[in-house]
Formats: structure tokens, C-alpha cells, sequence
């Protein structure tokens, strides 16, 4: 795996739009964003209304990815091509859960929609529709996907990786400052965890840093390359951007994301937090 | 749950005695910049949160006490402002030269 099979420019996908056995998916956090403009052919994945169970705090399980992808007009054999705003968060999350539901096939835009904004490159209002095909996933890939127990079983000897801003390490704030702040759990980190926040891993436009811009930020901080490595922010959105980083663009091995994140963490009865 | 409010306003609903709400307006050329990027940065400069401007080219974060930096960053150009926050409602504005 290397930074060309898992990252597009904005040049190569706007040479690209409209190629058969490419889809371009634009997952966002403000999910209004689509409908105001999207990348021409691209169709839309909500990441909370279509990624999240309706009922409990989970993923859709194999059966409603499955519906969803074929719903969308995806195919196994897509290549599935994600961009999205907040410098790329949902997108990167998006990512994530497709390699956790075994798609072979995908790439992220680099600086995403932000890019693509402050580039002034075309967007389309037209309304997208792709025939409906008959996907298949595979058994979630539980390699990439930390729980709480194994987080709590982690400290002091795993690299634990808070990828959220030093504020929110720190405790001083609960959420990243666009968001109130009334959450009903604790402000601090997981005991050990280094925060390295995932803003340092990308430019002001958006885009990746280099490999060895980004090879040096972990270095400098002090991650342990013979250690398993999980990543978490609040809700695992941010976190799979690190993960990202670590796994797809620097081949590390053995990384999870813990997508319960801070929101579980900091809401658990007796375990350990510092601040 | 993570969606970011609209941006601007109405301050209904939200609690000016406990919350330290920064907000103001991106401007350039004698006129408000909507669909600009502002990003609040702490007192170390790292990344805190961002936010796209309203049509009217407004935005709002939620903070905490201390001094921040906006950073807005659009098509046009980019702009910087300093800022000492209290609980409470702190506006300021973003010039982009």
C-alpha cells in the first residue's frame, strides 16, 4: 500500500469524472453540503443516516451496508473514490468502513471538498442516479476496529493515540469548538495516550502532508513502531483520519481505530482518566 | 450529533452564562465572504475547530475562556484576528486584504 493506491488529486478526479468503474462519494458532516453542489456524478452517503444504526450506537450491520452500497448503484468491482468537507473527517471515516466491510477499491481525494472549493473547480446541483446493483460484503474486519475493553486493557502498553485537539486533551473544552459545549461526559484523555492532533497531519487546504513530512510528526512524538497503535478522537471521525495516515499513507501495522471514542470513554463508570 | 449548527443567527437556545461563544463575520472588498473557511486556532496555534461562513458570510464557534486566532482562508484570499474570549458572546470580524 502506498500514497499512490489510496490517494487521488483534485486534478486526477476532475480528469475522472464520468469514468466507468469509478464512483465518487461525498460523505459529509454537514450533509446539506451535497445538495448545494456536488462533484458532477457523484452520489451522496449521509454519514449518520446511512452509516449509523438507527436504533443503537453501532454501525449498519453487514445486511444494511449491503442494501445501502446497492441502493447507491456501487459495485464490488467499483472503484469507490470519497471526498468531503471538514478537511476530509467523514470521508476518512467512510474509508475506513468501507475497508472494514472488505471493499477492495478506494480512495480518498486529497484536501477534499475544501480543496476543491478554495480551487474554484466546478460543482453540479443535478440530481444523481445510478442503476441499483447487488453488493456483497464481507464479515466486518474487526483488525481495524478497537472496543472499549481492549482500550482500557491498552494503557501503558500500546501506542493510545488522541487525535483531538490539545484543549479537548487537556479537558478544557468537550467537543471541537464548532459544537456547544454540554456533553455529559468527563473532559480528559485515556491514561499513556499522546496527543498528536490529526490537524498536524494536513495542511490549511486540506491535503495530506508528505510521507516524510508525516513519517517525521510521528518520529518527533514518540510513537513506538514495535507497539500496536489505537486511535481515537470523540466520536471516530478525526481518528480515522490518523488512522489513515498511519495504516494507508505510512504502512504501519496493526492499526485500529476505537471509533467509540471519547463520547463512550468519557462517559464509562470507574475507568481511569487523566487531565 | 457531530453536525455543525448553521452558521449565524439566532442566539436562541444557547446559554450565554455558561457557553463562551465566538462569532462575527468574514469580510473582503467592502462586503461579507459566505462559503469562507474560519478556523479557531488556541494559544499554542494548533487547530481547535472549523467552520464554512453563512450566505451572509457568518460564523460562530464555541469555546473557552482565553485568547484565540481566527484564520479564514477563501478563494479570495486570507485573513487573520486575534481575540481575548470571556463566557459569554465575544464578535469579532475577519478581514481578508
Amino acid at each position: 500500500m502506498s500514497r499512490n493506491d489510496v490517494l487521488v488529486t483534485a486534478d486526477w478526479a476532475q480528469e475522472n469524472l464520468g469514468t466507468p468503474g469509478l464512483v465518487f462519494v461525498e460523505v459529509d458532516e454537514d450533509t446539506s453540503a451535497y445538495d448545494g453542489g456536488h462533484l458532477e456524478g457523484a452520489v451522496k452517503l449521509d454519514w449518520k443516516k446511512d452509516l449509523q444504526d438507527p436504533l443503537r450506537r453501532d454501525f449498519v450491520d453487514k445486511a444494511g451496508f449491503e442494501a445501502l452500497l446497492s441502493s447507491r448503484g456501487i459495485s464490488n468491482d467499483d472503484t469507490v473514490v470519497l471526498y468531503g468537507g471538514n478537511n476530509n473527517w467523514f470521508a476518512a471515516y467512510a474509508y475506513w468502513y468501507f475497508k472494514l466491510y472488505g471493499h477492495e477499491n478506494v480512495k480518498l481525494i486529497d484536501g477534499g471538498r475544501k480543496k476543491w472549493e478554495l480551487d474554484s473547480r466546478p460543482l453540479s446541483k443535478e440530481t444523481v442516479e445510478r442503476p441499483a446493483t447487488q453488493y456483497k460484503a464481507s464479515d466486518p474486519d474487526l483488525s481495524i476496529r478497537a472496543f472499549r475493553d481492549e482500550v482500557v486493557a491498552s494503557i501503558g502498553s500500546k501506542n493510545l493515540i488522541d487525535v483531538r485537539s490539545p484543549d479537548e486533551f487537556s479537558g478544557k473544552i468537550l467537543a471541537p469548538a464548532h459544537l456547544p459545549q454540554e456533553m455529559a461526559q468527563k473532559g480528559g484523555h485515556v491514561p499513556t495516550a499522546k496527543n498528536i492532533p490529526w490537524s498536524k497531519a494536513a495542511n490549511e487546504d486540506g491535503t495530506f502532508k508528505t510521507d516524510e513530512q508525516l513519517a517525521a510528526l510521528y518520529d518527533e512524538q514518540g510513537y513506538d513502531d514495535s507497539k500496536a497503535t489505537i486511535a481515537y478522537c470523540r466520536i471516530g471521525e478525526r481518528s480515522s483520519h490518523t488512522w489513515f495516515v498511519l495504516r494507508e499513507l505510512l504502512g504501519k501495522p496493526d492499526v485500529k481505530n476505537y471509533d467509540g471514542s471519547w463520547v463512550e470513554y468519557g462517559s464509562l463508570v470507574g475507568v481511569p482518566i487523566e487531565k | 450529533m457531530c453536525g455543525a449548527p448553521k452558521q449565524g443567527g439566532s442566539l436562541a437556545g444557547i446559554d450565554l452564562t455558561t457557553q463562551t461563544v465566538i462569532q462575527g463575520s468574514v469580510w473582503h472588498d467592502g462586503a461579507p465572504v459566505a462559503g469562507a473557511y474560519v478556523r479557531l486556532l488556541d494559544s499554542t496555534d494548533e487547530f481547535t475547530a472549523e467552520v464554512v461562513t453563512s450566505a451572509e458570510g457568518e460564523f460562530r464557534f464555541f469555546a473557552a475562556p482565553g485568547d484565540w486566532k481566527l484564520r479564514s482562508l477563501a478563494p479570495v484570499g486570507r485573513g487573520e484576528q486575534m481575540l481575548t474570549a470571556d463566557v459569554g458572546l465575544n464578535e469579532t470580524t475577519v478581514a481578508i486584504d
